[in-house]
């Protein structure tokens, strides 16, 4: 049950877009089209899982004994950059559809701050291996509904009317303001 | 002559926040009051002043096939050393910008000026590049900031200036308001923009 909250809370209360700001970037960025939206959403959500194991590893059995932890950004950001590598590696044998399709958005991944963000708060939170994992799951489904939902909105735009100063970010910004003001009514659902 | 436009041009024509809409997470995070806009936009500035003169000393040592891991472990040192320091000697605005303080690693203003500019050019430059870079990332913080705190609190750097029973817009201190006074800052610079940019081809 407990497992359940920290995932909702991930997704909807506290959406790691919406709400604590983290993956701007992408999110401005990549949110023109639902399909890509979709496909950056699910590979940073495998690299986040990914990266949630490895991160509570390298936290609690390498960082704490040996009383490092100032070391902790540049090594986080390091595993990061490395899992974003494999993960393409990867997917370049196994998959080259989706390897296609996703193209310039896998490296990206590795200055997607919510990537990094989401660690830090793992590991502040003290979170368990397993709370950790499903922490980073509900981290990255919560960033790719904030995405594909500001996709989906933006492709009914390219027909709206817009003042000309507001078009493109501007009226975008407004845009996520509104989402973000819905979203702030799921508060207090966990 | 060349110095100059390399410091101005942060400042407005290629101001990271408002032109390149990058570094966007701390942007919206921090900047519920003006102060908090002026100390992430000082650490920010800190950061890409080192990294740059790191980086463009480096340049001719670093090989190009690794050079981003190297970019990000030289700005990972230097925001490793703001985030001490200012928990050591800041810890009320330490607490308050949290972890965008370690976050700063993944902003991509300091990669992307690191990228395009410091790996390429002499020291002197890439240092009056970061201090430029810097500055319009703070004042576009600090602009945001403000805006946010008159609106939400009223107040501006802290210090009240409506009665405390008087009605305050709330929102604009919580996430929705960050968004929307962006979106119509940027607006406001569009128009500003496009104006001078009218005046300047009649004169």
């Amino acid at each position: 049950m407990e497992l359940f909250f920290i995932f909702i809370g991930a997704v909807l209360v506290n959406n790691f877009v919406l709400v604590r700001f983290l993956g701007l970037c992408p999110f401005m960025g990549v949110s023109k089209q639902t399909e890509t939206a979709l496909g950056m959403g699910a590979a940073t959500t495998f690299v986040m899982v990914v990266t949630a194991a490895i991160t509570w590893l390298l936290q609690w059995f390498v960082l704490e004994p040996f009383n490092l932890p100032f070391l902790q950004t540049p090594i986080f950001i390091l595993v990061i950059a490395a899992m974003v590598q494999l993960v393409e590696m990867f997917l370049r044998k196994t998959s080259p559809n989706l390897y296609r399709a996703l193209g310039i958005f896998l490296p990206l991944i590795t200055t997607n701050c919510a990537v990094l963000g989401f660690s830090l708060i793992a590991v502040q939170s003290a979170y368990s291996f397993i709370q950790s994992l499903i922490f980073g799951l509900g981290a990255g489904v919560g960033f790719t509904l904030a995405l594909v939902l500001m996709a989906g909105i933006r492709e009914e735009l390219k027909f709206a009317d817009v003042p000309k100063p507001l078009a493109g970010t501007g009226i975008a910004f407004i845009i996520a303001g509104l989402l973000s003001l819905a979203f702030s009514g799921f508060a207090g659902l966990v | 002559m060349g110095i100059v436009k390399e410091f101005v041009k942060g400042l407005w024509n290629d101001n990271p926040t408002f032109r390149l809409q990058i570094g966007l997470c701390p942007t919206l995070a921090v900047t519920s009051s003006a102060l908090n806009g002026v100390g992430m936009g000082a650490a920010t500035t800190f950061v890409l002043m080192c990294s740059s003169i790191l980086i463009s000393a480096l340049r001719n040592v670093i090989p190009s096939k690794v050079r981003i891991p190297c970019f990000i472990v030289v700005i990972a040192t230097f925001s490793t050393v703001v985030d001490l320091v200012m928990n050591a000697l800041l810890p009320d605005l330490h607490r308050v910008l949290g972890i965008f303080i370690p976050l700063i690693v993944v902003n991509c203003i300091l990669m992307g000026r690191a990228e395009a500019f410091a790996s390429k050019r002499p020291v002197f430059d890439a240092a009056i590049d970061g201090l430029g870079m810097g500055i319009g990332f703070t004042w576009a913080l600090t602009l945001i900031g403000t805006v946010r705190e008159l609106l939400g609190a009223g107040s501006l750097f802290g210090y009240k200036l409506v009665s405390d029973t008087a009605a305050t817009f709330g929102i604009f201190s919580v996430a929705p308001g960050a968004f929307i006074t962006v979106g119509f800052l940027l607006a406001a610079m569009n128009m500003i923009s496009t104006r001078l940019r009218k005046t300047s081809k009649e004169a």
